[in-house]
Formats: structure tokens, C-alpha cells, sequence
């Protein structure tokens, strides 16, 4: 989905809130939240490409105010809710108040009908995609040429696997894009690599 | 608990929140308050840069297993005894050079091989890093303390697939004649990812 979490590129943002020895956690209860979600992806009660997509379902208001756990903890309950666990009124009398969750979700798809194989100096096209489920191309290198460098061993399809869609595990391609053509006069001068879904890429012409 | 009791209007705190998620998960018998313990001791113990830095090291002091760390990285540290998820099914080694200089990001979430380079720190999962180190790479760099010079060519790395990536930073021409125990104590999570040179 073309949404709040897809930030590469954005602009406006300020400086980097860096120290060398920066925290993971701040909090207890950030351990127990990181704990709680990787305890029910282990158990299979949900993947991580739901889990990350019901992250960026959060209305984007929420998603831009919450912590990173906050995020994690908001797609942890959604997906328990969704999954039948518990409803949202009983999560809501055990919190002893509103229990924000993410929005609701739109249909997944599988992989694409040709799938091509690439090999390293190929010369490749993002599709112009727009996919309103869970996709893991980031809006930047959308419809942009690029160069594969290397081939990925093959991975669930994002956008079938948060949606329970059945569909074959793809190779991902690190795909290296010049700022250039991703933002022409309008970024520091440098490569960026992408891992690509096979799904997601055609050749592109010499 | 009445079934008539109307849903409370103002938002519950965050750990009114978690409790109340782990309540549930309790019910389900998944043992949570089991597994919070082994995962803080997993975050506080095991997942920590030193592992990273003890494979750097170990690259820099042993041409055949930084080979073999360029070719395979997720066999290379297993064979110092560094697991990594089952869905972490691939580790890539980017070596830093004297002219070129690799750095990682998630611009859509905040991935990282978290049990080699450690749980990401606050600032990877901003969304100022998020937004502006694949776009402004040198601007942010240097922001974050690390000017590089022009003659030097920057690959920021975006963590989109369940590939993983770790920096090999350059070694120190300081360090010459180290122990692996010496050079490991010297490599910074912040040079893993790529964000600071040694």
C-alpha cells in the first residue's frame, strides 16, 4: 500500500536523533512487547509479513505519534483480534480503556503470471506497480532502472503471505539504483540497493 | 466483568495496553511470562554487536574466513556460532574499502540481522533516518558525525526482503599486530551499520 510507513525519500525530516550508545529498549515494557509478538510468530498464530503489515495499516496519524514498540504492540493486538484470540470490546475492559488498532486490511495478490530470472549486470525495471495490500517496494524505485548485483536465496511473497494467499517463494534481487535516477538533481550523489522481488521487476531494455 | 459494562472512552496507557495482550496470550496457554524472560535474557546476552565485532575481527586476521564471510555470510558466522533467524535466510558482507563506503537502513520498517550487529538502536527505527539516509546519504552521514571525503563512493543498503546485512568496516592501519580479541574490542555497532569508520 502506498502509505504512512514508506518514508524513504521523504522530505522534511529533520536531524538524525543520534549517540553512539543509543538504546534498543527505554522501557520494560518494550522488552515485553518485543518478546509478546516474536512469542506468536514462533507459535504460528501470525507471520512477519503480517506483523509488518499490520503496522502500516495503522491510521497514519497513530503510526507518525507511536514509538516503534508502540507500532509493534498496536499490530501484535490487531492481528490477535483479526485472528480470533479475543474481541476487541474484552481487550478493551483487560486495558481499562480504548484499545487503538489498525485499519482494516486490503486484499492480498500472488505472484506475478511471468517471472523472469536475472542474473548479475541485467539491466532491470521496477513495474509501476500500485498494490493496495502489503507490498515490500518501497515507492522510491517504482518504475525506475536499475542494475542486479546479486541473487537472493527464493523467500515467501510478501504480498501473498500477510494476506494468506497461496503463492510460490521468489527470489529477491539486490537491485543497485543511482540517486540520480531516483531523484535527479534532488538527492546526494550514491548508489542504493534494493532487495527486489522477482514479481516486481522487468528487464529493461539496453 | 458485566457483559453490560460500556467500553471505556479515553485510551489506556501503553502497559495497560501490554498486559492486556499478554493476559490474552496467557489464556491461550503460550506461556508468555516464560518466554519474556528468555527473550530479555536472548536481547541483554546474545544478541549483542560484540558478535559482530568478533566477525569482523576474525576477517581481519584470517583471509580464508573473510573469503568465505564475502561468499556466505550467514555459514560464516555459524561457524563462530552465531545463529540467525529462520527467516533471516541470507547474510550479505559489504566490505568497506578506502574509496568506498557501505551503510544499511529499513526505509519500511527497521529490519536488521539483529542477532549479529544487535537489536537496531532508537535512531535506526526514526523516521528521520528512515526517510533521509537513502536520499541524502552524505548529508546524514556527516550530520551523524561521519564526514567522508568526496573520492569516496557511498552503497546505502535498504533492508526491503528478509536479506540481511552487516558492514565489514576497513581496518585501522593503527591496529597492526593485534590480537582478534584487541581488534573485536574496537568495532562499534555504529560501524556495523555502517554510520561511523574506525
Amino acid at each position: 500500500m502506498d502509505g504512512i510507513h514508506d518514508l524513504g525519500g521523504t522530505q522534511g525530516f529533520g536531524a538524525v536523533r543520534h549517540s553512539p550508545d543509543a538504546k534498543a529498549f527505554h522501557d520494560d515494557w518494550e522488552k515485553r512487547v518485543n518478546a509478546l509478538y516474536s512469542l506468536a510468530v514462533r507459535l504460528g498464530v501470525f507471520n512477519m509479513d503480517e506483523y509488518r503489515h499490520a503496522i502500516e495499516r495503522m491510521e497514519p496519524r497513530h503510526y507518525l505519534t507511536a514509538s516503534y514498540y508502540e507500532r509493534s504492540l498496536t499490530s501484535l493486538a490487531t492481528l490477535c483480534v483479526e485472528k480470533g484470540l479475543v474481541t476487541r470490546d474484552d481487550l478493551e475492559r483487560r486495558a481499562n480503556g480504548a484499545f487503538p488498532l489498525a485499519l482494516a486490511s486490503a486484499p492480498g495478490r500472488g505472484n506475478a503470471t511471468v517471472r523472469e530470472r536475472f542474473h548479475p549486470g541485467d539491466r532491470v525495471r521496477v513495474k509501476a506497480d500500485h498494490v493496495a495490500g502489503h507490498v515490500r517496494m518501497p515507492a522510491y524505485i517504482r518504475g525506475h532502472v536499475g542494475v542486479v548485483v546479486a541473487e537472493s536465496p527464493p523467500y515467501p511473497f510478501p504480498d501473498a503471505h500477510a494476506h494468506g494467499v497461496p503463492a510460490e517463494d521468489e527470489p529477491t534481487y539486490d537491485v543497485r539504483f543511482s540517486t540520480a535516477e531516483l531523484w535527479p538533481s534532488s538527492a546526494d550523489a550514491a548508489y542504493v540497493h534494493v532487495g527486489v522481488f522477482q514479481s516486481y521487476l522487468e528487464r529493461a531494455p539496453e | 466483568m458485566s457483559a453490560a459494562a460500556p467500553t471505556p472512552r479515553s485510551e489506556a496507557s501503553v502497559e495497560q495496553r501490554v498486559d492486556a495482550i499478554q493476559s490474552v496470550l496467557d489464556e491461550h496457554g503460550m506461556r508468555p511470562g516464560e518466554f519474556i524472560v528468555q527473550a530479555d535474557h536472548l536481547v541483554e546476552e546474545k544478541w549483542v554487536p560484540e558478535n559482530g565485532a568478533r566477525v569482523v575481527a576474525r576477517a581481519w586476521t584470517d583471509a580464508a574466513f573473510r573469503a568465505r564471510l564475502l561468499a556466505n555470510g550467514k555459514a560464516a558466522v555459524a561457524e563462530l556460532g552465531y545463529e540467525m533467524p529462520r527467516h533471516h535466510r541470507h547474510l550479505v558482507v559489504l566490505e568497506n574499502t578506502a574509496t568506498m563506503h557501505n551503510v544499511i537502513c529499513c526505509t519500511l520498517c527497521s529490519c536488521t540481522a539483529f542477532t549479529i550487529v544487535g537489536l537496531p538502536p532508537d535512531w535506526y527505527k526514526d523516521l528521520e533516518y528512515r526517510a533521509r539516509i537513502v536520499r541524502e546519504s552524505r548529508t546524514v552521514l556527516r550530520e551523524m558525525g561521519l564526514d567522508l571525503p568526496a573520492e569516496i563512493e557511498i552503497r546505502v543498503w535498504d533492508t526491503t526482503a528478509d536479506t540481511r546485512y552487516m558492514v565489514l568496516p576497513a581496518r585501522p592501519p593503527r591496529t597492526e599486530g593485534w590480537s582478534e580479541e584487541q581488534l573485536a574490542a574496537i568495532v562499534t555497532r555504529d560501524s556495523l551499520i555502517g554510520v561511523a569508520r574506525l
